[in-house]
């Protein structure tokens, strides 16, 4: 059996931002087929256009459209492209400085091997067929064909307004591993338990367990099974909306204090309207059928109110 | 300027950790080991500093569940940066100037291995013109090394003998997840990876964690007969964009190393991940030949992401520790392509 519990999951998300004048710029110039740098106050030809002047640090304001055509100053080779790159074979990342730039731009080139790559080789844009504004609307680079010179893009946007924000979905991939204790924890759920663990130092008793007792700061060790049923020291009631919600609302999110334990956890409230959940309500663990069990917090459905007189106050008041 | 010293550091690095991203687990024996060092409890710390990243991660606020290792009852003076356990030593450095504490604990950890780091590097980079293309971290080192080897500053021979120093002196660092010397030969006769880079010279994927403890004038000489203390820490940035900027320079190395003052230093450990950027950061530092680079194996015998920047200063501190050196550096990078570099220089005197 491995030390710990893991499984995967994905971190996704899409950061939406405005471009301001200068990028927008730039990415308007993509969309509609053109490449555009702008002018440094040194008089270098900079792409893309920096926002501000590197010397006087005034907004960028002397654009300058450079041609689809360039040379490699510098490359390096993608054997193991990974997810969201350009290419989805391998391909290499390159500097490239088009011409009537001074400085070199970074985007990928599409060969076959690292043989077909050099410094000094002349590239030109292959645009997507799709263009939004954004930096992959230069799919890659190629190598250029003197036959075949960079075709100015067909430009049917030109009534399209200016391009003033971009979306960039991010999405990232993690093994997610429970700590031993987290493990110890989950472990004793797909076996109908609840396992919390004492700190050696305040004898507190956590649950879920954590690898440290968070006012000692010392590893909590000693395993304590806990009762299925507990206290309700506070709740909420859920009333609105939100994405990935599985129940309707109104319904109630509480922390329970099992018996035994020190520190409430939190879990749902169900089997009783919203407006009748209160604080001391005595409540009880309704567990899935057993064979829809896992290593889950899920095997327990909700908590149910037990019918049992309400909790004294004095019971629960250090557990707020 | 008060005297302050490094008096504590301990350190973890592993190929692959096998527990949660929050890394509680690392950081409580490391914390016990800076107390064992240090004589003291967690509440003779008067500031704590944290460096992590929840990209890494892969989870929200796991800076906030590391702070369980310390233990906050009563509540602790505390704070986090998003970067290199260098720069939480740095914001711990500031706060003992200012005089509000004489004692600080900081450290850093990562779990690299939970995701694809090469990949998760891309969430550092400009967000319109870069993220966008996800350029991995090993691609963006490879141009840098090209633009060196094209210009003649640098070649793969030069690159094979750090490899080859790095990986011989890591057999004596009971830390070191990559390590064992062969020649320079047999490294330029193994297969391109990322052409121009070999995986050799790229550092290791490596989890784990380190912490330093800092103290002012007595607090560090009631600790230690030689602390390490900090004569010069600086640190500085260049523009991130890698059309912009010369790869083969690194301006704001020879910043940080000018702030610093790097004359007379013996030992320097350089945070290098990639083999050509050690050859960087030797120009830009100004480091004479008779320096000793990297002797626990450096960065490519192990690179714990918020760490190795941080355990760079802790190697360089116990050769001052031990008296087998006066004058010794560290040096810490962030960002793509050596972009941003922090040096602190530390001395043996009484």
């Amino acid at each position: 059996m491995a030390r710990t519990l893991s499984a995967p999951v994905t971190v996704a998300f899409d950061y939406t931002r405005s471009t301001g004048p200068v990028l927008g710029r730039f990415l308007t110039g993509l969309r509609d087929g053109v490449v555009v740098g702008a002018r440094t106050s040194s008089g270098t030809v900079v792409v893309p256009p920096p926002e501000y002047d590197p010397v006087t640090h005034q907004q960028t304001t002397d654009f300058v459209e450079v041609s689809p055509v360039g040379t490699v100053t510098s490359w390096s080779w993608v054997p193991e492209p990974v997810k969201g790159q350009p290419l989805d074979r391998p391909f290499a990342f390159a500097l490239v400085t088009l011409d009537g730039a001074d400085t070199p731009m970074l985007h990928a080139v599409d060969v076959a091997s690292a043989t077909d790559m050099s410094t000094g080789m002349r590239v030109q844009v292959r645009w997507a067929a799709d263009r939004v504004g954004a930096m992959t609307d230069i799919e890659a680079f190629v190598p250029l064909r003197e036959d075949a010179p960079a075709a100015p893009s067909p430009v049917g946007t030109e009534q399209a307004a200016p391009i003033t924000g971009v979306v960039t979905p991010v999405s990232l991939d993690y093994t997610y591993a429970a700590s031993p204790e987290e493990s110890a924890f989950y472990r004793g759920l797909a076996e109908g338990r609840i396992v919390g663990q004492r700190c050696p130092a305040c004898h507190k008793v956590y649950v879920p367990p954590r690898s440290a007792c968070p006012s000692d700061g010392q590893p909590t060790s000693e395993e304590v099974e806990l009762s299925h049923e507990g206290t309700v020291t506070t709740f909420c009631v859920v009333n609105v909306p939100f994405m990935g919600q599985k129940i309707t609302p109104p319904y109630v999110s509480a922390y329970v204090l099992l018996d035994g334990a020190d520190i409430a956890f939190l879990h749902l409230i169900l089997d009783i309207p919203a407006d009748e959940v209160r604080m001391g309500m005595r409540v009880k663990a309704v567990w899935k059928p057993e064979d829809e069990w896992g290593t889950t917090i899920e095997n327990i459905s909700h908590f149910s109110p037990t019918g049992d007189p309400d909790a004294d106050y004095e019971t629960y008041k250090n557990h707020l | 300027m008060r005297d302050v010293a490094v008096v504590g550091f301990a350190q973890r690095q592993m190929e692959e950790f096998d527990g949660s991203p929050t890394c509680v687990e690392m950081l409580v024996p490391l914390f016990a080991e800076c107390y064992e060092q240090t004589g003291w409890t967690r509440k003779d710390v008067g500031f704590w500093c944290s460096g992590s990243s929840d990209y890494l991660a892969g989870r929200s606020f796991s800076f906030v569940q590391a702070v369980d290792a310390i233990g906050v009852t009563p509540p602790v003076n505390e704070s986090h940066v998003e970067m290199d356990l260098a720069w939480a030593m740095y914001e711990a450095w500031i706060k003992i100037q200012t005089g509000e504490v004489d004692t600080a604990l900081v450290y850093a950890f990562g779990k690299s291995s939970a995701g694809v780091l090469r990949r998760t590097l891309a969430m550092q980079l400009e967000p319109y013109t870069m993220t966008p293309l996800w350029p991995d971290t090993v691609s963006l080192a490879g141009l840098q090394a090209r633009a060196g080897i094209d210009a003649g500053v640098w070649d793969e021979t030069a690159m094979a003998e750090v490899v080859h120093r790095s990986l011989g002196d890591a057999e004596r660092n009971e830390y070191a997840v990559r390590k064992g010397a062969s020649s320079v030969e047999e490294l330029l006769a193994r297969p391109m990876y990322a052409d121009p880079l070999r995986k050799h010279d790229c550092a290791p994927v490596t989890d784990g964690a380190a912490a330093i403890v800092l103290a002012a004038g007595d607090r560090a000489r009631d600790v230690r007969d030689k602390p390490a203390w900090i004569s010069g820490l600086a640190h500085n940035v260049d523009p991130m964009s890698m059309g912009t900027r010369d790869l083969t320079r690194s301006p704001s190395a020879a910043a940080a190393a000018a702030g610093a003052d790097v004359d007379g230093v013996e030992v320097a450990e350089l945070h290098a991940p990639f083999s050509h950027q050690e050859l960087v950061l030797r120009r830009e530092l100004g480091l004479a030949d008779d320096v000793a680079i990297n002797p626990s194996g450096g960065p490519l015998s192990g690179n714990p992401m918020f760490s190795a920047g941080g355990i760079r200063i802790g190697e360089a501190a116990r050769k001052i520790w031990s008296g087998e050196a006066a004058k010794t550096l560290g040096h810490a990078t962030s960002g793509p392509a050596l972009q941003q570099n922090l040096v602190c220089t530390m001395e043996g005197r009484a």
